[in-house]
């Protein structure tokens, strides 16, 4: 146990896990204008189908980063990070779900009425 | 995910004490958190499969309001960063600062479930139900099933705060606000993805 | 008012076949007989404090298993009654109807109710003790995963004497199973039923991931940890991504049947085939799921009863990950035939033609083990070579069905049933077999009795061959699967061959039942805790394990460990350094798991009857019991002080250590 304490005494009372005002409040920012974003695109029809579908989720992906790296301190804690290893083999599911389900029901000789 | 032992009430670590009984909390919450990934990834992959099935009924098109969607992505928005400055007040020790925080975190959160129940009464008022069509099931049970977890949240977050005063900040206390900050930057996130596919994609 | 009694009770009892009145009869004198035992021997708080609320990862697996045996019963006596309608062309001995119900019930029962809690069970039993660990990581959730799997199993079990069973098959495809042409209740009872259990299973699977995770002894590192713990790793693994599938799946089937929602229905712009896409994408990593502790198991026998050192552990561990992934890039080869084109079926028929590659490095790596050991064969080492050539030919078959082209011929033929049966009986109930035999004396602190059991081993091993090996010929011959009478005189000689194979594995079951009782009264006391002279840790304490399981947590150097120390000791080195004995943090009993359970009960049966007035209280109780428990968690806890544990391991050793 005592080595244990050690480890993490090493970074001072204050310890980075937790992450800074600073820190929340950059990723507010982020988020706020990666919402933005796709909203003006969508609203004054400025793309082409593609390429406003592109956009979104894009910027909700990227979103979706900005929350786990600075609300959810995903790059931080002990190694090994089984929370990461868990959370990338969930997105790796989740795209076999979404996108499988498209291509498959996409084929279907009844077809996906998109 | 140590804590500073100066402060835990949860005494001493014995032989079996080297494993942090919060660092096992936290990873379990989080693989929890990827398991309700795979649940929204379903509903979703359900929507995207059947949002063409409007049996010849309203389409998202017609019907949805991105105005009142706008505000409440910031409500929600807002209440993600909120729940992190409560966690941040909780790692100095302000308990009262860190509970009006969370307070603040409740409110935007009912302020967003308020405006999802009026818009779906809203829809169901203009005769889009669970029982119109595919489009439209898949609709209210993607969307509803986020809702559940937004009111789950704020009953949770009742309960920790209850207990906070109650017992004061204790390892055990701090673990819970942790592990809820971290459900609610979650059900932020999943938000983000409804803006985009269910509303954005469906108004385009 | 009598008569709308009299009619409400003809509608929710089950009336009118003799059957049912029997099994009515004997449910309730089974009753009757357990509370009269349990008060005559002034057995209920024994019950309920030692059993029922506790928290013991060891009691828990143990009740698992008991649960397991019961539902391996009823769904053995469905497969018999099956067999016994097919026996001759148009016999009539179960109707249509109840025909369905039947291959329906049997289907669920013995995925759902036997073998995951069977695996379950031995997961709590084997995992903690094997990585030198008190509990798993959260011991009331792992109660709670139980009550959770028992109410689902009752609520399930219900349905063949309240309201009526399900019938439209093991997966209840929509449409047959919405509401529109299934308007009882027995699909509710399917729905609720599984659920139910499944959120438990959920629970039981992050609980284990992170029990492997978290709680090794210190110096086990990933690599050096024992191959079924690893096994339970791949398939908790797989249960986290593939059940929250399932549970959204049968929420969407629900809301289609309660709410009149259009997810899977024929109208309404609905489409049953994404209930078939979805259902497999839980479905085939689930019976992966099932088999992967199975390798675990064998991994662990092969080792101990070769005497030898697991051949090829790294290739062990890296096929079990590779198959755990892989299992969820196949699942359309169940619906090759649904249409989806060349392009879709290709893809799918190359990943499940891959996924056979890490299943054979596995076979040779047991094959390899077994090379030039020296082996003994008691029961579990014989379910362990029995498994071999029975999952190999299973395998083989299913890399036929692979072929998306000849699916086509064989699908939904006996062909398929054949396949199928093969890889779960002889991958998976061996293997569960093969541990149950293993583990028994680590349990209980007794073998079970190899005579009987040898008995038990040649009638399940002539019984399978027997009924399995005539229906892949008549299922080539094209006879399809789900038909309660069959016409053509060509398939009476393997139909009732079948049968008899059935009636033999009936047999071997009541083998295993006298042999079970029997090592009861009549055994042999284990008094070394090593009864096989093993290789891992959990041979290292007392059988049965105390309550805290490990005095002191060993030091971890090799991956055979307890093997190691075994050496150590007979070259006259210097044993183990434990160092001295210290107070255990323990979890306390809690009353909350079964209440909640009970909870779950009663909102599921309230929903299967769409009765609000008794599902809306039963999730609040629910909701109550999760706050109860978040408000006491942190009093749940107590230490065994040091000379309890002294007196207890002086006991247990008989003064040796």
């Amino acid at each position: 146990m005592a080595d244990h304490n050690n480890t993490h005494n090493s970074h001072g009372g204050d310890r980075h896990e937790h992450g800074s005002l600073k820190s929340y409040i950059i990723g507010y920012i982020i988020s706020i204008v990666l919402t933005i974003i796709p909203l003006v695109v969508v609203l004054n029809d400025m793309m082409g189908r593609t390429a406003t579908i592109a956009v979104i989720m894009v910027t909700a992906t990227l979103q979706f980063l900005v929350q786990l790296i600075f609300f959810m301190h995903v790059r931080d804690g002990e190694q090994p990070r089984w929370n990461l290893i868990t959370l990338i083999f969930g997105v790796l599911i989740l795209l076999t779900i979404v996108v499988g389900s498209i291509w498959i029901m996409g084929n279907n000789s009844i077809g996906m009425k998109m | 995910m140590a804590q500073s032992p100066a402060h835990g009430t949860d005494h001493h670590h014995h032989a079996a004490g080297h494993h942090d009984p919060q660092d096992i909390k936290l990873l379990g919450f989080w693989i929890f958190l990827v398991t309700d990934v795979i649940l929204f990834a379903t509903l979703f992959a359900t929507f995207i499969v059947l949002r063409g099935g409007t049996d010849g009924g309203p389409t998202g098109a017609e019907l949805l309001e991105i105005n009142g969607i706008i505000i409440s992505t910031f409500l929600l928005l807002t209440s993600s960063f909120t729940s992190g400055v409560a966690v941040l007040a909780m790692h100095q020790h302000k308990i009262k600062q860190m509970i009006i925080w969370l307070v603040i975190t409740g409110l935007l959160g009912a302020g967003f479930l308020y405006l999802e129940i009026n818009e779906f009464l809203h829809l169901i008022h203009e005769g889009a139900t669970l029982q119109t069509s595919a489009f439209w099931s898949a609709f209210f049970t993607l969307v509803g099933t986020h809702g559940v977890h937004v009111t789950v949240g704020i009953g949770w977050m009742i309960s920790i705060i209850i207990q906070i005063v109650r017992r004061g900040l204790t390892d055990d206390t701090k673990g819970k606000v942790t592990v809820f900050s971290l459900y609610w930057h979650f059900l932020d996130a999943v938000w983000i993805f409804l803006l985009s596919i269910v509303y954005l994609m469906e108004v385009m | 008012m009598l008569e709308k009694i009299k009619e409400f009770a003809s509608e929710f009892f089950v009336t009118g076949d003799p059957l049912i009145y029997g099994a009515d009869a004997s449910i309730v004198l089974a009753t009757l007989g357990i509370v009269f035992v349990l008060t005559y021997f002034k057995k209920w708080g024994w019950l309920w404090k030692d059993w029922l609320t506790t928290v013991d990862h060891k009691k828990i697996g143990i009740m698992y298993i008991l649960a397991a045996i019961v539902m391996l019963f009823r769904g053995g006596v469905d497969a018999v009654m099956m067999r016994t309608q097919l026996a001759f062309p148009d016999l009539n001995f179960l109707e249509a109807d109840h025909y369905n119900q039947i291959f329906t019930t049997h289907g669920v029962v013995m995925i759902f109710f036997m073998a995951m809690p069977l695996m379950f069970g031995l997961f709590n039993i084997v995992v903690p003790l094997q990585i030198g660990a008190r509990d798993v990581a959260f011991p009331f959730l792992n109660s709670l995963s139980f009550w959770l799997f028992f109410a689902g199993a009752m609520l399930f079990n219900l349905s063949f004497v309240i309201g009526g069973s399900p019938d439209a098959g093991w997966l209840a495809y929509p449409p047959l199973s919405g509401s529109q042409f299934n308007p009882g209740v027995g699909q509710n009872f399917y729905i609720w039923g599984i659920q139910i259990s499944g959120i438990g299973s959920l629970a039981s699977g992050i609980n284990f991931i992170v029990t492997i995770l978290k709680m090794r002894a210190p110096g086990m590192t990933m690599m050096k940890m024992p191959m079924f713990t690893w096994s339970v790793f791949a398939a908790s693994t797989t249960i986290i991504f593939a059940f929250p599938i399932l549970t959204i799946t049968l929420l969407l089937l629900f809301m289609d049947r309660f709410f009149g929602a259009h997810f899977f229905t024929l109208d309404g712009g609905g489409n049953p085939m994404m209930y078939i896409n979805l259902i497999w994408m839980w479905g085939h990593p689930e019976v992966y799921i099932v088999v992967l502790p199975a390798f675990g198991v064998f991994s662990e026998t092969v080792a101990t009863f070769a005497r030898k050192r697991l051949f090829g552990y790294a290739s062990m561990v890296f096929a079990m990950v590779i198959i755990s992934i892989i299992s969820f890039f196949t699942w359309a080869h169940h619906f090759f035939t649904m249409g989806s084109g060349a392009n879709v079926n290709s893809f799918f028929a190359v990943s499940t033609m891959i996924i056979a590659i890490p299943t054979g490095v596995k076979i040779f790596n047991w094959l390899f083990t077994m090379y030039k050991g020296r082996i003994s064969f008691p029961t579990p080492m014989m379910w362990t070579i029995a498994f071999i050539p029975a999952f190999v030919v299973g395998g083989m078959t299913g890399v036929m069905l692979s072929v998306a082209p000849a699916d086509f011929q064989f699908h939904n033929s006996y062909f398929l049933i054949a396949h199928f049966h093969q890889v779960l009986i002889g991958g998976t109930v061996f293997g569960y077999f093969a541990g149950l035999y293993y583990w028994w004396p680590k349990m209980f602190g007794f073998k079970l009795n190899e005579y009987l059991g040898k008995w038990a081993f040649w009638c399940w091993n002539i019984g399978f061959y027997v009924c399995f090996m005539p229906q892949y010929l008549v299922g080539l011959d094209g006879m399809t699967r789900r038909i309660s009478v069959f016409k053509d005189p060509d398939w009476q000689g393997l139909n009732i061959a079948s049968t008899i194979g059935a009636y033999i594995m009936g047999i071997a079951f009541l083998f295993q039942v006298a042999q079970i009782v029997y090592s009861i009264f009549r055994h042999e006391k284990d008094t070394t805790g090593d009864i096989w002279d093993a290789r891992t840790l959990e041979w290292s304490i007392p059988s049965p394990a105390p309550e805290y399981n490990f005095a002191v947590i060993p030091q971890v150097h090799s991956r055979d460990e307890w093997w190691e120390e075994k050496e150590r000791r007979a070259r006259g080195e210097k044993p183990w350094d434990l160092g001295p004995i210290e107070p255990i943090h323990m979890p306390k009993n809690s009353a909350i798991g079964p209440i909640m359970g009970a909870f779950w009960f009663v909102a599921g049966f309230g929903l299967v009857f769409h009765w609000l007035w008794m599902a809306i209280p039963g999730l609040l109780g629910v909701f109550i019991c999760m706050y109860a428990r978040s408000f006491s968690a942190h009093k749940a806890e107590y230490y065994i002080p040091v000379d309890e544990i002294e007196r207890t391991e002086a006991k247990l050793r008989g003064g040796a250590v």
